[in-house]
């Protein structure tokens, strides 16, 4: 069956059961390789892309249900080719360590910059609070993430 | 002109109750006192305190912002308008740090505050009202020497007449009964103990037994199952729509741990009770559980047979819907015995997919579940961002249509929009 998905601006046409998980037609069909298979489960958030802006746990988002909304991947926030700001404030605060759940943090970091752009550090912890990091490096997230929001 | 004499002698009868209410109900201020006037306390009834306070789940409503304990403000609806919960901190000026301990005695068991004003019952005082002085006396201990927070607390929002607080008097005197619990002697030590605790600190049927016009519990219908901001507080009594029905044993576990594999996920507004009841001594908890399983039904049936774990099928369903359940939900609802790490049950368990309203389906499926902090316990992902209204009401009706021999629902669509405006 096929299905045509707005992914990072451009339109995809995906030949894929309607209820395969968003996550695998990204990684799998169009090798965006930015969110991971965490859990499979919607509980870790390594998966979390943009779905009209809103951070949305991929591996749990059949493509039936995507519609016409507008897809975008860690890959869609780069600006030129190059890292965006919040990107760029992770890399300067060497946010990551083994690095797996960095793309998710960032997709939802961003999510929660696009509504306010200048968030308190309660509303940051509150927000990112269903992302899961185990190396522990979320101070650094923390860091990134004010960076960026300044 | 007859109807224009009696609406007059209509206004003037009403005007002459509300002075005789008022002069009747008139309470005096109670002195306040000084920091230093404060009693000390000894380090067991300071714990006993904190015990009880779990219990009443008191930090539930009196939480205040960026969850500092008891610091108030949090909004509470009600039918009548919006009202804000107190700041229970020992802060003398947003607080209650002047009230005496004979002062917090009277707010709890009158429902009147230090200086003399009418409490609205949405403080449990007609629970309240049945925990002995000792019980008091430690959980004035306790928050009196809470962390100090100054918070000062919006006044209520509610529409008239129930802006003027003196005709709270008179709802007390139709709903409040101040006499104590007697212990039933043909029941055990623990089912005394229990119903203690849960028709008073507990105050279990704030939101599960339905309320009258006036807002006040119909006792005639005790734990028929009542309403908890929005969501369905499910019968305890014989009513229960249980798969199977709760047993003392389930309800101790479930009550202490916000989860059992028969029963599924304490959610919405009864995971903070079970997470506070998490921390209660566990006999506590065990007797709470003995009385709740003596109110519903002798035999160990359920009053509503169960659907088959697997679901029935279900004839003429969409596939895309089919699809997105097959995507969304199954993997975590697996239907085995092995209910991995969301402890996602099978939803022929589900008392929220069997009652007869969708409330609870509904406001689960988008606000999820929410672990509790530290604890590796049940854990749902909200949807409202993946799915629309109509995504959201279709799988309501297939997951009802699969995993009960229900009819469909026919309020999904307003519950939808309910939850979705934050609304009760």
């Amino acid at each position: 069956m096929t299905n045509a998905l707005h992914i990072n601006g451009e339109i995809h046409t995906i030949d894929a059961e309607p209820s395969t998980p968003l996550l695998y037609v990204l990684r799998n069909e169009l090798g965006l390789h930015g969110p991971k298979f965490g859990c499979g489960l919607g509980q870790c958030g390594a998966c979390m892309v943009h779905v009209d802006g809103r951070a949305t746990y991929s591996c749990i988002l059949p493509i039936a249900a995507v519609g016409a909304r507008k897809i975008t991947t860690l890959e869609g926030l780069l600006e030129e080719g190059k890292p965006n700001k919040l990107q760029q404030a992770f890399i300067d605060e060497q946010a990551a360590q083994c690095g797996y759940c960095i793309s998710g943090m960032v997709m939802r970091a961003q999510a929660l910059l696009l509504v306010n752009p200048h968030p308190t550090d309660d509303q940051i912890r509150k927000h990112m609070r269903p992302n899961l990091c185990r190396c522990g490096t979320h101070a650094a997230i923390m860091r990134a993430i004010k960076r960026a929001a300044v | 002109m007859p109807f224009r004499r009696v609406i007059v002698a209509a206004v003037v009868a009403v005007a002459l109750m509300l002075l005789a209410g008022f002069a009747w109900t008139w309470r005096p201020a109670i002195a306040p006192i000084a920091a230093a006037e404060r009693p000390s306390v000894d380090e067991p009834t300071f714990r006993h305190g904190a015990e009880l306070a779990a219990i009443g789940n008191c930090n539930d409503c009196h939480v205040g912002d960026s969850g500092k304990p008891y610091a108030g403000g949090r909004p509470i609806p009600t039918p009548f308008g919006k009202i804000f919960a107190s700041n229970i901190t020992p802060d003398a000026e947003t607080g209650i740090g002047n009230w005496s301990e004979e002062a917090f005695h009277r707010a709890m068991h009158e429902g009147v505050d230090r200086e003399g004003r009418q409490l609205y019952p949405a403080f449990p005082y007609d629970h309240f009202t049945k925990a002995t002085s000792d019980d008091v006396h430690a959980l004035y201990a306790f928050l009196i020497n809470q962390p100090l927070v100054h918070n000062a607390i919006p006044p209520s929002q509610l529409a008239f007449p129930f802006n003027f607080r003196p005709i709270v008097a008179g709802w007390k005197v139709l709903f409040l009964r101040e006499t104590p619990l007697r212990d039933d002697d043909s029941k055990s030590a623990a089912w005394n103990r229990g119903r203690y605790l849960v028709e008073g600190l507990g105050h279990c049927g704030s939101c599960h037994t339905p309320r009258n016009i006036l807002g006040a519990e119909k006792r005639n219908r005790a734990y028929a199952g009542g309403d908890a901001e929005g969501w369905e507080a499910p019968p305890l009594n014989s009513n229960s729509v249980a798969a199977h029905k709760w047993t003392a044993d389930q309800l101790t576990e479930y009550l202490s741990t916000g989860w059992h594999r028969l029963h599924g996920a304490a959610a919405g507004p009864m995971a903070d009770v079970t997470y506070n009841l998490a921390q209660a001594p566990t006999q506590d908890v065990r007797a709470m559980a003995e009385y709740i399983a003596s109110l519903s039904a002798q035999s160990a049936a359920a009053s509503i047979a169960p659907a088959p774990r697997h679901g029935n099928p279900v004839a003429g369903a969409s596939p895309e819907i089919v699809a997105i359940y097959n995507g969304a939900c199954a993997n975590c609802h697996n239907d085995r015995n092995d209910v991995g790490p969301s402890k996602a049950i099978s939803l022929s368990l589900s008392s929220a997919v069997r009652e007869s309203g969708s409330a609870n389906t509904v406001r689960v499926i988008l606000q999820g579940i929410e672990p509790q902090p530290g604890s590796p316990g049940a854990y749902m992902p909200a949807f409202e961002a993946m799915f629309g209204d109509g995504e959201i009401g279709s799988l309501a009706q297939y997951v009802r249509a699969r995993y009960t021999n229900q009819p469909q629902w026919t309020d999904i669509r307003q519950e939808i929009s309910k939850a979705r405006q934050g609304g009760s």
